[in-house]
């Protein structure tokens, strides 16, 4: 970042001579340094999985949740800035209220995504403002469209996804992704794997402490978005570990 | 000159296309001298019409406690004045997992709260922290929203019985369309607080205990002496049951009655 402090970077409103907005970047970094946050759209649903990091033994177990409803029928999982992300859940919410007030039936996910990801970039817009340090992916199921899953980032840009990571480990989270084929899965293989997936880019060197979070919304929840339920949970723990031990062990015989 | 006065005059009738027209040309337009009867005023301020009068309506609900829950009851007619309307207004609706609702009167003002209270519902869901509406808190809402619009002279034309398990207890309570409100082991509202009534304080005086079987027969009761007495009335009707284990909101069932003796009514 060589252009950092020749002054272009003083507002979300101005744009440095090669055409870039630093607040934007900036704000992008934020969601950067936060624990990942993956979401996996199977064909009957979609999975949510957070590492929530726990920077102090004495927070309460559960406390300071990343994953949130934001309709009966819609989730969103977070990363950056927490209080940031509450005011996007919040605004998420009352569009909700609002579409279902106005045409009695569930929002699409389009036209949320299209609402939340216009009120984020709008953010971007102005000196009095600061664009949001978090980014967001929400997924909902519907009966007769299916499964539904975006990302919007600080900037308000959006896109459509298959499988996504949000967060420090986005990267790795993405590649291991990849290696699955989504689309044809079903929400309960999905879980296991997206349990998985979070074990395994989890970095245990830099962050101790996390927590695991896992919600989905789909034909197994009747279309709710809800917590994955006790039993299942505990099994796609168990699954992500002892698939971590079998890639540990495979990495030492290499060795 | 006086053209040009008329057209500004105008201008504060101007987009009320139900405004009436200039009585005649070239003279002072209606209401820039005057103010008419039944005219917009000049102060600029709208008009409005408040509720004066149920529209489509539903007659009585009945709420009775048993010994561990509470059922309501309500018939499916909504009545056009004298005119039997629709014959499948739904007025029993399950509010969450311990309460339930039963509602007569104006069933639009219904419809508009129902939606309120859904999302009211939705939103606790979402909050996921645990906890839940309890039919208290929602009788206590009710008598608030119930009252200010009353103060608003402006009234949602509806009875409200709201049932269901408060900390493991059955809880009955009523509000009206003037936020007033009461509890009691059985409520009927409008016709049904005539006919229903002294039935069902003769029944809960006689088996303070009842149980729910008891409880629905008096209510299937009630129901069948309100065909026959309430001109409102009708034999299809829903039976919501509170409990511990939760709320059911039955099918639309149908009153056994018999009109063998109908005959031999005469004299009115």
């Amino acid at each position: 970042m060589s252009s950092i402090g020749t002054g272009y970077d003083l507002s979300a409103s101005q744009f440095s001579p090669d055409g870039r907005v630093f607040q934007v970047e900036y704000a992008q970094k934020a969601v950067e340094n936060s624990g990942t946050a993956i979401g996996l759209r199977g064909k009957d649903g979609v999975v949510f999985a957070v590492e929530k990091l726990v920077q102090s033994k004495l927070y309460e177990f559960g406390a300071n949740k990343r994953i949130f409803t934001v309709d009966s029928h819609v989730g969103m999982a977070v990363a950056g800035l927490l209080a940031d992300a509450k005011q996007i859940v919040e605004t998420s919410r009352s569009e909700c209220a609002d579409y279902r007030s106005q045409y009695g039936s569930n929002i699409p996910l389009k036209y949320l995504n299209d609402r939340v990801s216009m009120f984020m970039h709008a953010y971007t817009l102005y000196s009095a403002v600061r664009p949001f340090g978090c980014s967001a992916i929400m997924g909902s199921y519907d009966p007769i469209e299916g499964p539904a899953m975006f990302v919007v980032d600080s900037s308000g840009v959006s896109h459509g996804y298959y499988g996504c990571a949000i967060g420090k480990a986005k990267q790795s989270a993405k590649t291991e992704m990849e290696k699955l084929n989504l689309a044809n899965m079903s929400c309960r293989e999905l879980v296991k794997e997206a349990a998985r997936i979070i074990y395994l880019v989890h970095d245990e060197l830099k962050d101790k402490a996390f927590e695991l979070e896992l919600s989905w919304v789909g034909e197994a929840t009747g279309g709710r978005h809800e917590r994955v339920p006790k039993e299942i949970f505990q099994e796609a723990e168990k699954f992500a570990n002892s698939a971590l031990e079998d890639d540990s062990e495979s990495d030492s015989e290499d060795a | 000159m006086t053209k040009r006065v008329n057209t500004t005059k105008m201008a504060q009738f101007g987009s009320d296309a139900f405004a009436a027209k200039s009585f005649w040309h070239n003279g002072p337009a209606p209401g820039a001298s005057y103010n008419f009867p039944n005219m917009r005023s000049s102060s600029g301020e709208e008009e409005m019409q408040r509720s004066q009068t149920p529209i489509t309506t539903g007659t009585s609900v009945l709420g009775l406690k048993f010994d561990n829950g509470v059922i309501i009851c309500a018939d499916t007619l909504g009545s056009y004045g004298s005119l039997a309307r629709f014959r499948d207004c739904q007025r029993v609706m399950k509010v969450n997992n311990n309460i339930a609702v039963g509602v007569g009167g104006d069933y639009a003002d219904f419809q508009y709260l129902k939606r309120v209270i859904d999302q009211k519902i939705m939103d606790e869901h979402i909050a996921d922290d645990g906890f839940a509406l309890k039919p208290k808190a929602l009788y206590t809402w009710l008598t608030r929203v119930m009252y200010n619009r009353r103060n608003k002279f402006d009234p949602l034309w509806n009875n409200y019985v709201v049932g269901g398990m408060q900390e493991g207890v059955p809880f009955l309570g009523a509000v009206d369309l003037r936020g007033m409100a009461y509890q009691d082991r059985h409520i009927a509202t409008g016709y049904g607080s005539y006919i229903a009534l002294p039935l069902l304080r003769d029944a809960a005086d006689k088996n303070p205990n009842m149980s729910l079987q008891q409880a629905k027969e008096i209510m299937e009761k009630c129901l069948e002496v309100l065909y026959y007495r309430d001109a409102r009335s009708f034999p299809k009707y829903q039976m919501a049951i509170v409990t511990a284990e939760g709320v059911t909101v039955s099918d639309v069932l149908e009153v056994k009655s018999n009109w063998e003796v109908a005959h031999m009514i005469s004299g009115f």
